[in-house]
């Protein structure tokens, strides 16, 4: 296999860690040293286009309450974070990590001309492209044409689902979903597969064929090392019975184990609340604030807070004024969150959003969300950002 | 690789349509490649039918609109448009069955394979049944006629102007997303047109409108008569005008050739023979009647490296499996799961670029999904996988919701397995009949050769290893359902 110089330094760590230390000694590395540039990132996407107004609250503007006589949410039940922001009441943790310094809001976060339909704006958050592009490959995806020309394993991205989405697709890589390491492993380890897998006489040329046998035949390796690796350290601690619940259990299992992975992906929905937003907000934020507090309390406890950051985003934030059916429509504008244990800048970053000064009825973005991109790329995964998002964007100060 | 007789004939019945029928299996090792051709050309110069799938509950909507338009109503109120969308979308979920079932059953295969392409040439993600089978049927008529009449009629139609804003572009406040993308995507293709060409044309579309009914409206009053400069001409430009200069560029005989080649030729693309078809196209005044003549009967189109060459998108595949072994599904709508979870969903487009094809239809799940699905359709095993939501489709009114109402307040989203199960009544009969006469010995050869337009595939020893030889009928059952499960069969 032929390495670049630079990747095979990063994968020896990790493979210097899984086979030449000795079990026994591996305890030690559980400590403070985890081996520098392990970091890690989990990507959470909020689908549907969660309602950013509701959920980092401006509790000192009468414009957001003018605008929300009904969906506001009242300063004594936003949870506060100083005078001037409140939490939505279900982001308790959230409060707990704003407290403790591992948390880092960042608003007003877009792209300029807005596509209002979900499909299309998550294109463009997946693809990390122009509202006017056209672009078949996902930012993480490109991050994986990057870094891994010559991995012989698809496992540097995974996400937690059923199906890939668009952001994990490369040009020549992809990532991996899965749901579940075992149900992953018993579906690739059929023996047909296996047998046909066998029978095929490996050519490695540029036909559509060499390249079905080599995305399968990486699929039936991964699954064989995910499963494994899941095994390695599985956590024991307690998380809730929900979806994200269980997908950052996964997730947490992985992390703890001397897999090579980077990034991870995990989906909750639906936050696309035009009717009765009060309640299916409440629901949803209820699972994220229960599932993430039992995810960095598990972190923390084996020390690895300090090496994740998860990074929460939505397709599009939701107009400023409600509807009539106790919901809002489609936006523009939203925060991010990021949670960690290795924030450079933390707290509320930015000013909050400027509701004298809007487009339409919709938030102006004030950060584009590839400076986003291309900060994590570069001060997170430590890779060249600009390679992968063709162009250079300010970095911010977050990692 | 030999290059069979019946090889040629699979390849352009792939090609050209979705594969060979059960029925189709006796023809295909004797006859010529120019008689099924002709053949398909007589089958897809009918006239097609309009596929009607809009309820009662819209076609009322929309009769009440033509009474009330006397009165000046224009618009719908909030109750309707809502109820409007939420038939719009379980109409629109028929709209696609049955266009699939005209796929799997119509003679005119050539002609639906052809509105396939334009169905992602011409890309719209449109919420309203009405606007969304106009288009389709706009598409089907035009499929095999001329492009130049097809691309007004699509431009003029709901779904486009809906979709690419074309009714908020108005004399003053142009709106440059239809310009934009007839340029881009439709015609020419980028590199052939400046930005200033996209502005000006955007002015020349002002006015360009659909009303509520999906008719198409010139509002003269918002239409800007001013002076227009477009790729180098100067003249008081309406939309029409536009489409025919966009026409008389050549780069757009070449840009929408060099598709057409990409998809049912070779991805790879052949410049000299790119030339030369879009040379002719050109100068037919784009006939693609006689585009495709000059494809699919010419030597090269039957050239050992364009053969086995394509991975087959979804819709080819679930299509292709169903005509080679005829099934009836007792719930058909399995197959819009089946179409979700393998990444290409009729009347959804990803964006208007369409779907990119190709390589970007195979990652590690579709992969996997793509070779369980003969043994899905074959056992009723469940499918045990839940695909992405689609929150353009669902309109907030995610399956979770309704779970919520009826009090499932338990477990919902994300982990949920959809536990849908394809159950399908094989009707085995057409096919085992065509290998009746097949020598025990030779069974799996022949069948192999039926199924797989690869130079090589998986050895007999692998597929007679795992078959059931308990007698004739299971063998070649099993033989076909595990030739279909590998990775050789996603290709054509």
């Amino acid at each position: 296999m032929l390495f670049k110089r630079k990747e095979f330094l990063q994968i020896g760590s990790l493979a210097t860690a899984s086979f030449m230390v000795p079990k026994f000694l591996k305890a030690f590395e559980k400590g403070q040293f985890v081996p520098p540039g392990n970091k890690v990132l989990v990507v959470l996407q909020l689908s549907g286009g969660n309602d950013g107004l509701n959920t980092v609250i401006p509790v000192q503007n009468d414009l957001y309450y003018k605008a929300r006589p009904r969906l506001g949410i009242q300063k004594n039940n936003a949870l506060l974070l100083n005078d001037e922001v409140g939490l939505h009441p279900a982001l308790s943790g959230f409060k707990d990590l704003y407290a403790d310094g591992s948390l880092g809001i960042l608003n007003n976060v877009g792209y300029p001309n807005p596509d209002r339909s979900h499909f299309r704006s998550m294109d463009i958050w997946q693809s990390g492209s122009k509202s006017d592009e056209y672009v078949y490959t996902g930012w993480i995806g490109r991050y994986l044409d990057a870094q891994c020309s010559g991995c012989d394993k698809p496992t540097q991205a995974l996400e937690i689902d059923d199906t890939l989405s668009l952001a994990l697709k490369g040009e020549q890589a992809k990532g991996l979903a899965m749901k579940d390491p075992r149900r992953l492993y018993g579906t690739s380890n059929e023996k047909f597969f296996k047998d046909v897998l066998a029978d095929h006489k490996d050519e490695a040329g540029e036909q559509p064929v060499d390249y079905l046998y080599k995305t399968m035949a990486e699929t039936v390796s991964s699954a064989d090392y995910i499963f494994q690796q899941s095994r390695l350290h599985p956590t024991n601690a307690s998380y809730p019975n929900s979806g994200l619940g269980q997908s950052l259990k996964t997730i947490a299992s992985l992390i703890f184990s001397d897999i090579n992975t980077k990034v991870y992906y995990v989906s909750l929905g639906s936050f696309d609340t035009h009717i009765n937003q009060g309640a299916q907000q409440q629901r949803l934020f209820a699972e994220m604030n229960d599932a993430i507090a039992a995810f960095v309390k598990d972190l923390k406890s084996n020390n690895r807070f300090q090496d994740v950051l998860l990074m929460s985003f939505s397709e599009f934030g939701r107009r400023v004024a409600q509807n009539a059916s106790g919901g809002t429509d489609h936006g523009t504008a939203n925060n991010m969150f990021f949670v960690s244990g290795g924030l450079k800048q933390k707290g509320v970053l930015n000013p909050l959003p400027d509701l004298t000064d809007l487009n339409e009825g919709d938030l102006k973005h004030n950060i584009d969300f590839k400076q986003v991109y291309a900060t994590v790329l570069n001060n997170w995964l430590g890779t060249n950002a600009e390679k992968i998002l063709g162009k250079r964007y300010d970095h911010l100060g977050f990692v | 690789m030999v290059v069979t007789n019946q090889l040629k004939n699979q390849h352009l019945l792939w090609r050209a349509g979705f594969g060979p029928m059960a029925e189709d299996l006796g023809q295909l090792a004797t006859a010529s490649q120019k008689s099924y051709f002709q053949a398909l050309t007589k089958a897809s110069k009918k006239q097609p039918q309009y596929l009607d799938l809009a309820d009662n509950y819209i076609k009322g909507l929309m009769m009440g609109i033509d009474e009330i338009g006397r009165t000046q109503k224009k618009e719908l109120n909030d109750e309707e448009k809502k109820k409007l969308r939420q038939s719009s979308r379980e109409s629109i979920k028929s709209l696609n069955l049955a266009w699939l079932n005209e796929m799997i059953h119509s003679e005119a295969q050539l002609r639906e394979k052809m509105s396939l392409f334009w169905h992602g040439h011409f890309a719209s993600r449109n919420l309203n049944i009405l606007y969304q089978q106009q288009l389709l049927d706009g598409i089907r008529r035009n499929a095999l006629g001329n492009f130049g009449e097809m691309l007004k009629e699509v431009s003029k139609s709901a779904a486009m102007i809906n979709f690419l804003n074309n009714n908020q572009n108005k004399k003053d406040h142009p709106n440059e997303n239809f310009a934009r993308e007839v340029m881009e995507l439709f015609t020419m293709g980028r590199g052939n047109y400046t930005e200033n060409d996209v502005k000006e044309a955007a002015r020349a579309f002002t006015g360009w409108g659909a009303n509520v009914k999906g008719e198409f409206v010139f509002r003269k009053y918002v239409h800007d008569e001013g002076e227009k400069k477009i790729l180098g001409k100067s003249g008081q430009f309406d939309g029409d005008d536009v489409l025919n200069i966009l026409l008389e560029q050549k780069a757009t005989a070449n840009y929408v050739t060099k598709k057409i080649f990409r998809y049912f030729v070779n991805e790879q693309v052949d410049e000299e023979k790119v030339n030369w078809l879009a040379s002719r196209f050109y100068q037919s005044n784009y006939d693609i009647q006689a585009l495709m003549q000059d494809i699919f009967t010419s030597d090269w189109f039957y050239h050992e490296k364009n053969i086995g060459a394509k991975i087959k998108s979804p819709i080819e595949l679930i299509v292709g499996i169903r005509r080679m072994i005829p099934m009836q599904l007792q719930n058909e709508d399995v197959q819009l799961l089946v179409q979700r979870l393998l990444g290409q969903i009729l009347f959804y487009p990803p964006n208007v670029a369409g779907w990119p094809g190709g390589k970007n239809w195979i990652d590690s799940s579709s992969l996997m999904f793509r070779l369980r699905l003969p043994q899905l359709i074959h056992d009723d095993e469940a499918i045990n996988l839940s695909p992405k939501s689609d929150d353009d489709q669902q309109m907030g009114m995610k399956e979770d919701a309704k779970n919520m109402e009826k009090g499932n307040k338990g477990k919902m989203n994300a982990n949920k397995i959809v536990r849908q199960q394809i159950m399908a009544d094989i009707n085995w009969q057409p096919f085992l009949e065509k290998f009746a006469k097949v020598p025990k010995e030779k069974l799996t050869t022949e069948i192999s050769k039926t199924l797989l337009q690869t130079a090589s595939g998986p050895s007999k020893q692998l597929l007679e290893g795992q078959a059931d030889k308990s007698n004739r009928e299971s063998f070649i059952k099993t033989v076909t359902i595990a030739l279909m499960a590998t990775p050789e069969y996603q290709l054509c």
